[in-house]
């Protein structure tokens, strides 16, 4: 979807007839593991958007007596008994409380229920919890914790992007196309920037945020600071990219014709660098969800109980739960799909904004 | 405004600051120097490129100026010059009577509108991002000169005059021929009305049978709308074609000025007389012997000292390495900067 809307940005008037078509003709381009991508990160964003409904259970919710349960296999119901319910699994007893390990109850089967409760699917109060993906050492829902994680994990890259890129390209362009002492004042501050070394820097700033703050005050203050360091290396890139453009006759033409520096920035400057800037911008959202994570790992980033794929994935970091619990690198598999998928739309983007496959 | 009353209006402004004969475009002194860097990392001496040097020239209005001179002689920067692309290390540039460097920056955009340069590169001098539609508009939004249907009209009658159909109006530029996009940029050029145009080698980059057209394109619009020409090329025959006067440039000096006539009839200088007895003719009698040059075009960072020329004349005395030669006009405005040939 964002596929199409990126590249239909230059038809005019795009009815909604006419931006389902695009959408359509976009789709029928796109490579099929682009497709895979796409479709993978519109999965998450309906995750992230939903989370409430699509989530089984309370994410904060503590089952105490199931901790580090495994995941638990759904059974299709014989059509016989599709009175009490299409889909059922064997509830998990604790079977030895030392080495945590659980054996399933066969004698019993508890049974889904769809589209009750405002949830997609979840069991009856008072009944056993179905861990589809498993349990944390807290007794909570691995599932449920990765559905309210995409929340952070897939929103962390947006903004960030959004504020990293307006930044640098904005500045970087600025900087090539005026070039001179502003340029040079402007490059000389990037490289401190990017001469800071950003992992400390950033622990530096995470050790400073006030203990009150509430977790999305958290979330904006650490993507905030992760793109206020990341915006130095794009603005670099577009700025040599805008300096060689300033020297292109198009530029000269639209000079001679007296357009303004913002004109001539804005229509024709960024423009040229723009294919370049979202190719970058989406192949730099896995460095902010990967940022995340590794705050997250060291206890910087979002606090618990709140959850975020990254601080799911910090449970994962001894190998002796590993082995045990290899069920909580689940996280892990998402923020593996979610990168992956921009790269390859990052990639798909690249070739379709090169100006020799615009279309009318 | 409709395009007619618009040029109508233009052609009033022409008159008026046109009057008695003043030149339309006047180059005083003009040097251009880029810092080419240092001739050693750890050296402190900066080279620089003398591009173009102390040139004076004189465009009257409505006649075309053709500009010749070999790649690296300083013509393009000269053109530039004259646009205000590139701001000159020394002297000045007038317009209309006006000079440039002193004009306000509104001031400058505003008189922007009437001088407008066509490139030699019908590749790169057309946004490949921008529909033709909005290549071709960009002037007049700029200059508010139309706007909403109306801007949409003159958008396509300004390619009309240049022969593009109007279904071109949503196309990228790399749907067209090199040839076409020339075109485009001179509908480009002609959106503001412009009274001066600055020919970059228009066609060096198209195909022979395709030079004429646009050749023929450019002396109708000449005579449809009184502009006038500076006509930069590096081959004499175009120039010949379509200029009334002819400059000659050789490493950032102008050598010879004449009318085109008396220039292709009677060349003084010896590079000039170099250029012409290499235009190649298919009638063997005709051809005049060559004047073969020795060695190659100095670097225009260690320019010779005295006539620039002197290390590959044949005529060359003592004085033509010590002193450079002034411009100096003879008979019938043909001016020529030689020791040995001066002007008639």
């Amino acid at each position: 979807m964002s596929t199409a809307r990126q590249v239909s940005v230059g038809a005019t008037g795009a009815g909604g007839t006419q931006l389902v078509q695009a959408i359509a003709r976009e789709w029928r381009l796109a490579s099929n593991p682009v497709r895979f991508s796409v479709a993978c990160l519109a999965f998450f964003y309906v995750l992230a958007a939903g989370s409430p409904v699509v989530a089984p259970y309370d994410p904060t919710y503590q089952y105490r007596a199931m901790p580090d349960c495994p995941p638990m296999a759904p059974h299709l119901s014989a059509p016989s008994r599709w009175s009490d319910g299409l889909v059922y699994f064997y509830p998990m007893r604790m079977a030895d409380p030392v080495a945590r390990r659980f054996a399933a109850d066969r004698s019993r089967r508890v049974y889904l229920h769809f589209f009750h409760n405002g949830h997609l699917f979840t069991t009856a109060a008072g009944a056993p919890p179905c861990f589809l993906l498993g349990s944390d050492g807290l007794g909570r829902d691995l599932l449920s914790r990765i559905v309210y994680g995409a929340r952070v994990s897939m929103s962390v890259g947006l903004i960030g992007v959004a504020i990293s890129f307006s930044l640098g390209i904005v500045v970087g362009a600025f900087s090539g196309y005026v070039g001179g002492l502003a340029d040079n004042l402007i490059m000389r501050w990037s490289e401190i920037e990017m001469s800071l070394p950003s992992f400390y820097f950033l622990l530096a700033l995470a050790a400073i945020i006030p203990a009150g703050m509430s977790t999305v005050e958290t979330f904006l203050m650490i993507v905030a600071i992760m793109s206020f360091i990341s915006w130095a290396g794009l603005a670099r890139v577009i700025r040599g990219m805008a300096a060689s453009v300033r020297t292109r006759p198009y530029v000269e033409a639209a000079r001679a014709l007296g357009a303004s520096r913002w004109r001539v920035l804005s229509r024709h400057v960024i423009p040229s660098v723009l294919g370049y800037a979202v190719v970058a911008a989406t192949l730099s959202i896995p460095g902010f969800i990967l940022g995340e994570s590794a705050l997250s790992l060291l206890g910087l980033g979002i606090q618990e109980p709140a959850a975020s794929w990254g601080n799911l994935l910090a449970q994962a970091q001894d190998v002796q739960s590993l082995a045990r619990y290899p069920w909580i690198l689940i996280p892990g598999a998402f923020i593996f799909l979610a990168v992956m998928s921009f790269n390859f739309l990052g990639d798909h983007l690249r070739d379709r904004l090169d100006p020799a496959n615009l279309r009318r | 405004m409709s395009p007619a009353s618009g040029s109508n209006v233009n052609a009033a402004l022409r008159a008026k600051s046109t009057a008695a004969g003043a030149p339309l475009v006047r180059a005083v002194n003009l040097s251009k120097e880029f810092p080419s860097g240092s001739d050693g990392l750890l050296s402190r001496r900066r080279l620089v490129l003398r591009a173009v040097s102390s040139v004076n020239l004189e465009i009257e209005s409505g006649e075309t100026l053709g500009l010749v001179g070999e790649s690296g002689s300083g013509k393009s920067t000269l053109g530039r010059l004259l646009l205000k692309l590139v701001e000159p290390t020394a002297g000045k540039v007038f317009f209309a009577g006006r000079e440039l460097a002193a004009l306000s920056r509104s001031d400058l955009r505003a008189l922007r509108r009437e001088m407008q340069p066509v490139f030699q590169d019908p590749y790169s001098s057309l946004n490949p991002r921008m529909k033709i539609r909005s290549i071709v508009a960009e002037g007049i939004e700029i200059h508010r000169l139309a706007r909403g249907r109306e801007k949409e009209e003159r958008v396509v009658e300004l390619l009309r005059r240049v022969g593009i159909e109007p279904d071109a109006l949503d196309r990228y530029p790399h749907e067209f021929s090199g040839g076409q996009r020339q075109r485009i940029g001179i509908a480009r050029a002609l959106a503001v009305n412009p009274r001066f145009l600055v020919l970059d080698e228009p066609v060096s980059a198209l195909d022979v049978s395709i030079q004429a057209q646009v050749v023929n394109l450019l002396q109708d619009l000449q005579a449809e709308m009184g502009l006038t020409y500076l006509f930069i090329a590096h081959d004499l025959r175009v120039v010949e074609h379509i200029s009334r006067r002819v400059a000659i440039m050789y490493l950032g000096r102008v050598v010879e000025l004449a009318d085109s006539a008396e220039l292709f009839d009677n060349p003084r200088h010896p590079y000039t007389r170099a250029l012409l007895t290499a235009i190649p003719t298919v009638d063997a009698a005709a051809r005049p012997e060559r004047l073969k040059l020795p060695g190659e075009v100095p670097s225009p960072l260690e320019p010779p000292p005295g006539c620039a020329f002197h290390p590959r004349c044949p005529y060359a005395k003592d004085i033509c390495g010590r002193v450079e030669p002034p411009l100096e006009s003879g008979k019938g405005g043909h001016a020529v900067a030689c020791h040995v040939f001066p002007a008639p």
